[in-house]
C-alpha cells in the first residue's frame, strides 16, 4: 500500500437534464463530491438506490461527462486523458454485458484486442483466466448459454484482460449465489494483494466491511462520511447493538434477524422486543454485538441497512 | 491514440461480422432479399431486367448494410453492450467507425453476390469494373452511415426498424429505380436531387454502362458528401448522449 492516489476527486457534479430548466426537468445524481483512493486500496462506496453510486462510476470512466468538477485518475486527468485513463482500468458493470453471440473465450479474447493486448499474450491471459474463475469447461459456450454466476465471473474476467492497475465494481456480487459471491470476494483481496486498486460499490454493508480498507457512504449524491472501516464504526462506539431472531420455530427459511443499536442494551433490547411485537413474530433468540459498520452507517445517514437490503431484493 | 483507434475499428468491425452478420440466417436473408426482387422484375418485365440492374444494386446495397447494422447497433445498446465498447481506449467517432465498417462490408458482400448472378446471367462485359467497384464502395459507406445515424437516434430495435423503413422505401419510389428521373415530375425530382440512393443508382448505371461523364463525379462526390454528413451526425449524437 503506498500514498500515491490512484482517484481524485474534486467537486464532482452531475446533472441528468438541463440543470437551468429548473428542478423538474432535470436530476441532481451527483452533489459535489470530492474524495481521494490511495493505490492498493479496496475502497467501498456505500449507499442505497439512486444515490449516485453509478453515476459516479459512468463519469470516472467516460461513460458520461460532469456537469461540473474535475477528476484524476491514476495521475491523468479525465476531461483531457480519457484514453489513457480507459488503457489502465478495468469496469465491472451492474449487469454482465458481454456479448450473447461469442463463446467464452472469444469474449475474453475480443477483450485483449480492443486493448492491444499482443496477440500471444492475449490467447494465454484467456485461457488464464477461463482456469482462474473456473469457466475452462465452458470456455466454447456462447456467453447468453452461460449460468448467471458464471456471466458475472465472466464479466469480471473480461475486466482483467489486460491488466489494469484500477478495477471499478459496480455491485458486482448482486443476483450471485452464495459460492459465486464468495469467489468472487475472495478474487476482489487476491487483487488488493496484486496491488490492483479496487473501486466497489455495494449495498452489501457486511461485504464492504469484509473487503474495503476504506468507505465512502454516499446519499442522495453527497459523500456524508468518509473513513477506514474501523474509524467509521468507532463513531457508533459507545453504543451497543441487539440481534434478535424473530420468526417460526418449525420453517427455518421464515427467520428473520432484526437489529436495533442504542445507547444501552434495556434500549436496544426494547426497540427489537417492539419491532417483533409489530410483526407479530415469536422471538427465538437474543444476542448483543459489537456496533457494525451497519450501525455507524445507520448512525451517520440515518436509513436503515434493511432499506439498501429491500432495494435489491435482500440476501 | 490513432493506432488505438485504428485496432478499435477493425476489431469492431470483425466482431460484429463474426457475431451478427455472417450468420447463416442473416447471410440468407440479405441474398433472397434482393434475389426476390430480381425474380419478381425479371418475371413482369422480362425484356427490360437489364435496365433494371443498377436499380436493383443500388436496392440491394441500401438494405444490406442499413437493415442489419441499425438493428445491432439499437439492440447492442438496450442490453449495454455498446457500453462495454464505450469503456475501451477507442474514441467515440472509431467506435461508430468500426460499426460502420461492418455494416458496408456485409452489404457489399451480398451485392456482390448479387452482381455475380447479373453478370453471369446478363453478361455484364461493358461494364467500367473499377469505376462500379467505386460506385458500391461509396453508396455501402453512404447507407452504412444512414443506418448508423438510425440506431443513434432511437431508443429501440423497432424504432430503428420503423425509421429506417420510412427513409428507405420513399427512397426507392423516388431514386429512379422503377420510374426513370427524367419522367417525374419536378417536385419529386428536387425530392430525389436530396436522396443518396438517387446518386448510388445514376452511378452504377453509368458504370455498367461503361460511360464516365462530369455526372458521374458529381454522383460520387454526392455519395461522399452524404457518408461524411451522416456520419458526423451520428458521431455528434451519439457523442451528445453522454452528457
Amino acid at each position: 500500500m503506498n500514498n500515491t492516489k490512484a482517484i481524485e476527486v474534486f467537486g464532482l457534479i452531475k446533472y441528468y437534464g438541463d440543470p437551468s430548466a429548473g428542478s423538474g426537468r432535470s436530476l441532481l445524481a451527483v452533489d459535489h463530491i470530492s474524495f481521494a483512493v490511495p493505490q492498493g486500496q479496496v475502497f467501498g462506496f456505500l449507499g442505497p438506490n439512486g444515490a449516485g453510486k453509478t453515476t459516479t462510476i459512468r463519469m470516472l470512466t467516460g461513460l458520461t461527462r460532469p456537469t461540473e468538477g474535475s477528476a484524476r485518475v491514476l495521475g491523468y486527468d479525465l476531461a483531457t486523458d480519457l484514453t489513457c485513463i480507459k488503457k489502465v482500468i478495468g469496469v465491472v458493470p451492474e449487469t454482465s454485458n458481454l456479448y450473447d453471440e461469442l463463446s467464452a473465450r472469444d469474449n475474453l479474447m475480443f477483450m485483449g484486442q480492443l486493448y492491444g493486448v499482443p496477440r500471444r499474450e492475449r490467447g494465454e491471459r484467456a485461457d488464464m483466466l477461463l482456469r482462474r474463475f473456473r469457466l475452462w469447461e465452458k470456455r466454447d459456450t456462447p456467453f447468453a448459454r452461460l449460468s448467471k454466476g458464471m456471466k458475472r465471473a465472466l464479466t469480471v474476467a473480461a475486466a482483467l484482460v489486460h491488466h489494469p492497475q484500477l478495477v471499478f465494481l459496480d455491485e458486482p456480487t448482486t443476483g450471485l449465489d452464495i459460492l459465486s459471491a464468495r469467489s468472487l470476494r475472495a478474487l476482489i483481496r487476491q487483487l488488493r494483494k496484486e496491488g490492483v486498486t479496487v473501486f466497489l460499490t455495494t449495498h452489501y454493508l457486511e461485504e464492504a466491511e469484509r473487503l474495503c480498507d476504506r468507505v465512502a457512504l454516499i446519499v442522495k449524491g453527497r459523500v456524508v462520511a468518509l473513513d477506514t472501516v474501523e474509524g467509521l464504526k468507532a463513531r457508533a462506539q459507545g453504543r451497543v447493538a441487539v440481534e434478535v431472531t424473530v420468526g417460526p420455530v418449525a420453517k427455518e427459511g421464515d427467520k428473520r434477524l432484526l437489529r436495533f443499536a442504542a445507547d444501552d442494551v434495556p434500549t436496544a433490547l426494547r426497540l427489537a422486543l417492539a419491532e417483533a411485537e409489530r410483526q407479530g413474530q415469536p422471538v427465538l433468540s437474543v444476542h448483543t454485538v459489537e456496533p457494525a459498520l451497519e450501525d455507524a452507517f445507520i448512525e451517520l445517514t440515518g436509513l436503515s441497512a434493511e432499506v439498501m437490503m429491500a432495494e435489491k431484493g435482500g440476501r | 491514440m490513432w493506432r488505438d483507434d485504428l485496432r478499435g475499428i477493425f476489431y469492431i468491425a470483425l466482431k460484429d461480422l463474426r457475431a451478427y452478420y455472417l450468420k447463416p440466417p442473416n447471410i440468407s436473408w440479405g441474398m433472397i432479399f434482393p434475389f426476390a426482387l430480381i425474380l419478381t422484375f425479371a418475371i413482369r418485365q422480362p425484356g427490360e431486367i437489364r435496365d433494371l440492374v443498377p436499380g436493383l444494386l443500388g436496392m440491394t446495397i441500401l438494405f444490406g448494410t442499413t437493415s442489419m447494422e441499425a438493428i445491432v447497433i439499437t439492440f447492442e445498446r438496450r442490453i449495454g453492450a455498446l457500453e462495454r465498447l464505450m469503456l475501451a481506449p477507442v474514441s467515440l467517432p472509431a467506435l461508430l467507425l468500426g460499426k460502420v465498417l461492418g455494416g458496408m462490408v456485409f452489404g457489399l458482400v451480398t451485392t456482390v453476390a448479387v452482381l455475380a448472378v447479373a453478370a453471369a446471367g446478363l453478361g455484364l462485359w461493358g461494364a467500367n469494373w473499377p469505376l462500379l467497384i467505386l460506385a458500391l464502395i461509396l453508396s455501402a459507406a453512404a447507407f452504412s452511415a444512414l443506418g448508423a445515424f438510425v440506431s443513434v437516434v432511437v431508443r429501440e430495435v423497432f424504432e430503428a426498424q420503423t425509421l429506417a423503413n420510412f427513409i428507405r422505401f420513399p427512397m426507392v419510389f423516388l431514386c429512379g429505380v422503377f420510374v426513370p428521373l427524367s419522367d417525374m415530375p419536378p417536385a419529386l425530382q428536387a425530392v430525389a436531387r436530396c436522396l443518396p440512393l438517387t446518386y448510388a443508382v445514376e452511378a452504377l448505371r453509368e458504370a455498367l454502362a461503361g460511360d464516365i461523364s462530369w455526372g458521374t463525379e458529381v454522383d460520387l462526390l454526392a455519395l461522399i458528401g452524404f457518408a461524411v454528413v451522416l456520419f458526423a451526425l451520428a458521431a455528434r449524437t451519439l457523442i451528445a448522449r453522454l452528457d
